[in-house]
């Protein structure tokens, strides 16, 4: 199977919004939403069945048992995150939050007061409403990052390797996350093209470059789309002249369609509708699987 | 005092909140700590007087002292050491920098060097001081440079403004633990209402006191609005869509200087965030 995903660098492009539109126009039998710490395509998904949900350790956390603690110090002066303090009487206070889960503490401490433990950093969630053989039944995956956790990069691979297998010939559609971080690095890994949706403005040109750079330095195909082009035609321009010059290709520029914000909040895709810029996103995927065809 | 300004969903105009406060603020600290797509300086436009290269420890092994016992590479639970042709190999790109494979070898062969992960810069824009910083292009993690920005924040006096990253993960919640009060940017959305709801759990969860500021209002249905009134999130201020301040913030301009309606609403948010704090230490 051939896998599509959809990044941004700046958030707030539409990337769940031309997501949404390409797994409609495909018909796509499977789908991922990886952007864990702030995931949104479950509201466009069609699926009606419950999804089945497992939760998801990425890493141990510390715990400090009081009684046993002599609050000799070791420990704080040892953890590297800033995440150990200690209390009214001398006792080792673990912030959860900045506990990273290196097990230094545990390993540093004489009184083997601290100790790791499995902790839950998130829940996946896995939408299949049939039997999971048939191709034709499709299957989303996706997951929820718990508020304040750092594994997102485990998370999105997990998210990932849910995703239901399809033939070679198939296209499955993968919704990123912004930024160029650690969730971003983790959902560019295997993927065949990456489809970067910006906006016609000085942040979204300023972000755009920057995770140009990151997909170059993956090695990673990727081509750019102009969303909300109207907004700013100049800005527009200077995108499509940047791409010329780095050889990106821009598959196209979608209006900026007020009817996309009511698609959003009646639960359905721009692709449903006769709009505007439901009819540019046709084109776009038109474009983007040309080349995939040639690769 | 720090006000932290986020959103969850990303592209609901926490940059354009910010800047906006520290232009009618004028004198304050703008801290930009989206590190991995920083954009208030297109906005600010500062005169950067100081750069600094913000590094962490990475293992380096001497092969000389090495015995290949394995312990760094048992010890290791980020997966960065591996054992290979007879010498432990440092993966830099997953190393946690905690320090543990040093603590654990019985031949002392670890010793550590700096690696840079970014950069954090230091300025004023008018009577605006400026600070930001940006994690180098391959990186994972932007905490080590968030934590410098927000360690540098701490000789700052007065009001300070914290642009904070999208998301409800870790780097969020390093600027949301430094902060005295959390603005929650909304847009009137579904993905907004959803996004918005993860991140003032978070702010809940630190206890933090909290007010919501809604951009890009259109007078039709807004979830965000109504997930406000549910939960007694007090609405600090309600920004007007409309396609001018659109065109001036996507030229890097800085709406309220050209706005005058825009710049009374402002005021106001900052009137009323400066009530609620009160009312807090009260209460």
């Amino acid at each position: 199977m051939k896998k599509i995903l959809i990044l941004s660098g700046k958030g707030g492009t539409g990337k769940t919004t031309v997501a949404s539109a390409f797994i409609h126009l495909l018909n796509s039998k499977s789908y991922a939403d990886c952007d864990v710490d702030a995931p949104n395509l479950h509201i466009l998904n069609r699926q009606q069945c419950e999804p089945e949900t497992e939760e998801y350790c990425a890493m141990p956390k510390a715990a400090a048992d009081r009684s046993l603690c002599s609050g000799c110090g070791l420990c704080g002066e040892k953890c590297r995150f800033g995440a150990i303090s200690y209390d009214g009487e001398g006792k080792a206070v673990i912030n959860s939050f900045m506990c990273e889960g290196c097990g230094v503490c545990e390993y540093v401490c004489p009184q083997k007061a601290v100790r790791t433990e499995q902790v839950v950093s998130g829940y996946t969630y896995r939408y299949n409403c049939g039997d999971e053989s048939d191709p034709e039944i499709p299957a989303f995956s996706t997951a929820r990052l718990k508020m304040g956790e750092g594994a997102s990069g485990k998370l999105v691979s997990k998210v990932k390797s849910n995703m239901k297998q399809l033939d070679d010939e198939s296209i499955a559609v993968i919704d990123g996350s912004p930024g160029i971080g650690c969730p971003v690095i983790a959902s560019v890994s295997g993927v065949d093209f990456v489809l970067v949706v910006t906006e016609p403005s000085v942040s979204g040109i300023s972000d755009l470059k920057r995770i140009v750079k990151t997909l170059k330095h993956f090695g990673t195909p990727h081509g750019v789309c102009v969303n909300r082009w109207d907004i700013n035609p100049e800005k527009t321009e200077e995108i499509e002249k940047f791409c010329n010059e780095e050889n990106i290709m821009v598959a196209g520029r979608i209006p900026f369609d007020e009817e996309a914000v009511k698609c959003v909040n009646r639960g359905i895709s721009i692709a449903d509708t006769d709009c505007a810029a439901g009819k540019e996103v046709r084109k776009i995927l038109q474009e983007t699987l040309k080349i995939l065809e040639n690769r | 005092m720090k006000i932290a300004v986020l959103s969850g969903k990303g592209g609901t105009g926490k940059t354009f909140v910010s800047v906006n406060l520290a232009a009618t603020l004028g004198k304050c600290t703008y801290m930009d700590c989206d590190v991995e797509e920083p954009n208030g300086y297109l906005f600010l436009k500062p005169e950067i007087r100081a750069e600094e290269k913000v590094t962490v420890n990475l293992p380096a092994f001497d092969a000389e002292k090495c015995d290949g016992c394995r312990a760094c590479v048992d010890f290791c639970r980020f997966n960065a050491l591996a054992y290979i042709m007879n010498r432990p190999v440092v993966f830099p790109e997953v190393c946690h920098p905690c320090e543990g494979c040093a603590m654990v070898c019985s031949r002392d062969a670890v010793s550590f060097q700096k690696k840079e992960v970014g950069t954090v810069y230091q300025g004023a824009s008018g009577d605006t001081e400026f600070i930001s910083g940006t994690m180098n292009i391959g990186e994972a993690s932007g905490v080590p440079v968030i934590r410098r920005i927000l360690e540098k924040s701490s000789d700052c006096d007065g009001i300070s403004v914290i642009d904070c990253p999208p998301g409800s993960g870790c780097m969020v919640m390093e600027t949301v633990s430094e902060a005295d009060y959390c603005i929650i940017v909304g847009e009137p959305t579904e993905f907004g209402k959803d996004n918005m709801s993860m991140v003032f759990k978070l702010v809940k969860g630190f206890g933090k006191p909290v007010g919501a500021v809604l951009n890009k209002c259109t007078g039709g249905k807004n979830p965000s609005e109504e997930y406000c009134i549910e939960e007694g999130i007090p609405v600090l201020g309600k920004i007007p869509f409309t396609r001018n301040t659109g065109n001036l913030s996507s030229r890097g301009e800085i709406s309220c200087l050209a706005d005058g309606e825009l710049k009374e609403i402002f005021i106001s948010i900052i009137g009323n965030i400066l009530n609620e704090m009160k009312e807090g230490v009260i209460g």
